[in-house]
């Protein structure tokens, strides 16, 4: 029966067939490549110049070799700080309304809005910050930065919060309702808690976008060549840094973007492999 | 659970409870209060919704606050250029003329160039996860996708620098000029970086975007269609071309057009890449500047009111072209997906 079929398909029809099924695996293939060859580039000049200099020592002036990027790593950090604390209680809020009370219009409303707001080019965003912080302060500092990365988190998070409280059963809801328990405690206490792992390696997910963000840190963290933990301050973040390297002339300061580079992907691969592994097949799992 | 006794059980005296030592001990006497625990709840209930709405709200706030900051600040320049602003192509901090042709005129070019090499190979890879591909291999390939995702701009854009650049300039453009000079789309020196260079990183950081959302409304056609196809005899192609891309073309130009919306905000690596030129680029090499660019390139050293403002007006042009592009991309894709099942994280 099969073998009938088959000759009742014109020639045509069956080289028509190979080509585009070839060129659809083609394309897949021609897709991968990119990410091998950047990937592999990022690995090759990074890990040369890895050590534990660049984790502990501040930047050289051009011309002297060695030297790291702790001022950076550490200004990266406070800027995530502030940015956590802004974009993870909003978006998981958010997250939330869109689960448990959004299956409406004006979940739709805020969904399309989250959804609008990711596209937003984050160097607007940028420049939203240093309007609303810089200009009023005078100076630059990291908070600005900070407020302009939280303000990037709460899309991601928020899409992510609703996904995961999604799937959590409704079953498990309606246990504990009927318990008597109130719907903001059940809400929180049994629906977020079975869900916090997902929720976790969302925020994760967002943290690792950000982390690499550096457009909206231009005209607000700035960038320093100097030790600074004041918020206040203008303050060197790792993907500033990068930039700043990148486009100098100095061979030093290549090999400092590249290794920068390196340690930026490793972190966000980490992050991005880690959120995959426990909404596919972690926790959630049993509950899908 | 052990948080569920709390709620609806309450200690009968606090003090006592704390009083009698520690945990693995003390036993408090407890009496159920259902009656005012519900009617707390109901209250708390609201308190909740109301926090949780505020939060939602918030989404709201941010964009209208972007608008009315962007105007705010670009004020000096809509006062002074009005429309003129987006038709002239003068960009002078020096003489105090500025005009954005030049940065839309690039904006557009390099954001199609992006699209022209990211759609097909999107939509092929697109296709191959959600078709084609043994599941064992689904997985890994979902996962590379999202990484070429995750990859910071400023990355692509060091890539860009030190090995696309020099690639293009020995190799490519040379070849180009060669073989399809005739056109006069590359005329001008081989530079390396240009709208070239700047279209090419564009196309590979957009394909995960188009992919990931043109796999999601592949999905979302329900497999009824590609069965019909199929049991007319159709071919595996035709019934991918029948049976799926028909129904889901919608969706799919949604996902493009989303893709149109992060080439055009793009900033960072085709700032390092498009070779920063503030005139209208000559040819396909040459250098140029997107919107995004050039704010990213003078704003930090830009000390005149006018300038800054200028600056500030190219972000709010861009936020208004991003705002409109993405949702209209977003309501095309939704009408596909919208009452689907559940989106699997394949």
């Amino acid at each position: 029966m099969p073998k009938n079929t088959k000759t009742t398909i014109s020639l045509r029809r069956r080289i028509v067939n190979s080509v585009a099924l070839g060129a659809i695996v083609l394309a897949t293939a021609i897709v991968i490549v990119p990410l091998f060859l950047i990937m592999g580039t990022v690995a090759y000049h990074g890990i040369a110049g890895l050590n534990w200099a660049f984790f502990t020592q501040m930047p050289k002036p051009p011309g002297e070799s060695g030297g790291g990027m702790a001022n950076a790593l550490v200004g990266s950090g406070m800027i995530l700080l502030v940015a956590s604390a802004i974009g993870i209680p909003l978006g998981i809020g958010t997250g939330i309304f869109l689960a448990e009370f959004g299956r409406n219009m004006y979940g739709n409303v805020v969904r399309f809005t989250a959804d609008v707001l990711n596209g937003v080019p984050s160097i607007v965003i940028g420049l939203t910050a240093w309007a609303l912080v810089v200009v009023s302060q005078k100076h630059f500092s990291a908070l600005s930065g900070g407020i302009a990365l939280g303000i990037m988190m709460i899309p991601t998070v928020s899409r992510t919060t609703e996904e995961v409280l999604l799937m959590v059963p409704q079953s498990v809801r309606e246990a504990a309702l009927g318990l008597g328990i109130p719907y903001w405690r059940t809400t929180l206490s049994v629906v977020v808690r079975t869900a916090m792992s997902g929720i976790v390696t969302g925020i994760m997910l967002a943290f690792a976008r950000i982390a690499g963000e550096s457009a909206p840190l231009m005209f607000t963290a700035f960038g320093n060549q100097f030790w600074n933990t004041n918020l206040k301050e203008p303050t060197a973040a790792v993907p500033l840094q990068i930039y700043v390297y990148a486009i100098s002339p100095f061979d030093d300061w290549h090999r400092l973007a590249w290794t920068g580079a390196f340690v930026l992907i490793t972190l966000i691969a980490g992050a991005m492999i880690l959120f995959r592994t426990v909404t596919s097949r972690g926790v959630m799992r049993g509950t899908t | 659970m052990p948080v569920l006794p709390k709620t609806k059980v309450r200690k009968e005296s606090p003090q006592a409870a704390s009083s009698s030592g520690n945990g693995s001990t003390k036993k408090p006497t407890i009496v159920f209060r259902r009656e005012t625990g519900q009617s707390e709840g109901r209250i708390a209930d609201t308190a909740f919704k109301v926090l949780v709405f505020a939060c939602a709200i918030s989404l709201l706030t941010v964009v209208v606050l972007i608008l009315l900051q962007l105007v705010r600040q670009s004020e000096l320049s809509l006062h002074k250029f009005g429309l003129r602003f987006l038709s002239t192509d003068a960009w002078n901090p020096v003489t105090g003329r500025f005009g954005a042709l030049a940065f839309v005129f690039g904006t557009i070019v390099s954001s199609f160039l992006g699209l022209l090499i990211a759609v097909p190979l999107s939509l092929g890879t697109a296709l191959f996860l959600t078709e084609l591909c043994p599941p064992f291999l689904r997985r890994i390939l979902g996962t590379m996708v999202e990484l070429l995702a995750a990859i910071p701009s400023v990355i692509y854009g060091l890539w860009g620098i030190f090995v696309l650049a020099p690639v293009l300039r020995l190799y490519v453009e040379p070849w180009l000029q060669n073989y399809l000079g005739w056109t006069g789309l590359f005329s001008g020196p081989p530079l390396g970086v240009g709208m070239l260079a700047a279209g090419i990183i564009l196309a590979i950081m957009i394909l995960p975007i188009v992919a990931s959302v043109t796999r999601e409304v592949i999905l979302a056609v329900p497999s009824q269609q590609r069965e019909a196809v199929l049991a007319l005899g159709a071919t595996r192609w035709e019934t991918l071309r029948m049976g799926v891309l028909r129904n889901a073309r919608v969706g799919i130009v949604g996902a493009i057009i989303l893709g149109l919306g992060r080439a055009i905000g793009e900033t960072m690596a085709v700032t390092m890449v498009i070779g920063n030129s503030s005139y209208i680029p000559k040819s396909l090499i040459a250098p140029g500047n997107t919107l995004a660019s050039v704010v990213a390139l003078e704003f930090a050293e830009a000390v005149d009111d006018l300038h800054l403002s200028s600056l500030v007006e190219l972000a709010l042009v861009l936020f208004g072209i991003t705002l409109i592009v993405n949702a209209i991309a977003r309501l095309l894709v939704w009408s596909v997906t919208r009452g689907a099942p559940a989106r699997t994280l394949a």
